[in-house]
């Protein structure tokens, strides 16, 4: 009836066994991500995004600019616009939407499900974007990054702003099934 | 059979003449091993790469970094036969060092990373298009020989 078998002491394994589940009882416990935000990289997400600010237009402009012309399976979702050509109206105004997007994320970095609930739902059920083209997105947002601030993006930054897209398109996914 | 334009040739060799081999090789490379973790799988005997600094200090990963884009350039110096320029290394690749293929455009992203911070303002979304096609061709090459 003992399931340990032979064990001697099964009251001081249960004690164990008790303990290491007490450890996964974190908010940050593993939602299936890769890895979850450290608090390092959120620091280093946050530190950084500091360097953007006052820049965050011309970085979304830049960014779906070389996602539309370096990716042009993308320019599928943006059939309606009138000009699709790096830099033009419908480019700019939509590069300002999405990077406010994300700089609104990183504020909110500890709930990025909580935070980008409404987006997914957007995301999900009108705008139907296929969620592989996320991580298209978040690619040219770090070329971008790394044009405007080669010395700050440090293969550390990299890393941690990777980590930080990767958890964004996630959050961005949870509604779609 | 891949098609280049007047301006995907010229921006690609533009690139390559314009950068120091040894210097983006070993930034594109270690930012590779720092980035995607797992691709340190594929060298054991280089030494210390447990973390980024171990990592950007490490000598064999900054020869390393060289020989990767001298083998870059042999496609550049001859564009319309990259995939035979290639058949050995894709052989090597895959029969050798048994390299899961979808790490290719790993190091693809992190090279176009450091060459776009080196280039600034002229990695123009043109350009950085026409350094795109031209790893996609590069990757396709080294997978031809997988089976």
């Amino acid at each position: 009836m003992n399931s340990f078998g032979s064990c001697k002491q099964p009251l001081k394994l249960l004690s164990i066994y008790n303990f290491f589940l007490s450890l996964n009882t974190t908010p940050t416990a593993t939602t299936g991500k890769m890895t979850s935000l450290s608090a390092k990289d959120k620091n280093t997400v946050k530190t950084f995004w500091a360097k953007v600010a006052g820049k965050e237009e011309q970085i979304g402009c830049d960014a779906v600019s070389r996602m539309l012309t370096v990716y042009p399976q993308t320019k599928t979702y943006f059939s309606h616009w009138k000009d699709l050509r790096p830099g033009s109206a419908p480019v700019k105004k939509h590069g300002a939407t999405v990077m406010a997007a994300v700089t609104d994320a990183v504020s909110k970095i500890d709930d990025l499900t909580g935070a980008l609930l409404s987006l997914s739902e957007l995301h999900a059920f009108t705008l139907r974007v296929d969620p592989a083209n996320f991580k298209v997105l978040s690619h040219n947002l770090l070329v971008v990054l790394s044009t405007m601030f080669p010395d700050d993006f440090s293969p550390e930054v990299h890393v941690a702003v990777d980590k930080f897209l990767a958890a964004v398109a996630l959050a961005l996914s949870e509604k779609y099934r | 059979m891949v098609v280049w334009t007047d301006f995907e040739r010229t921006a690609i060799q533009d690139i390559f003449s314009k950068i120091d081999y040894a210097v983006v090789g070993q930034a594109a490379f270690s930012r590779c091993l720092i980035v995607y973790p797992w691709t340190k799988r594929y060298f054991g005997g280089f030494g210390n790469l447990y973390n980024a600094a171990a990592i950007t200090s490490n000598p064999r990963v900054a020869s390393h970094g060289k020989v990767i884009m001298e083998a870059l350039e042999k496609a550049v110096k001859d564009m319309d036969n990259i995939k035979a320029t290639y058949a050995e290394l894709s052989a090597l690749h895959s029969e050798k060092l048994q390299v899961d293929p979808d790490n290719f455009m790993l190091l693809g992203h992190c090279l176009t990373i450091v060459v776009a911070s080196q280039l600034g303002k002229a990695f123009t979304p043109e350009v950085h298009a026409a350094f795109q096609k031209f790893l996609a061709v590069v990757v396709s090459s080294l997978r031809k020989q997988y089976y």
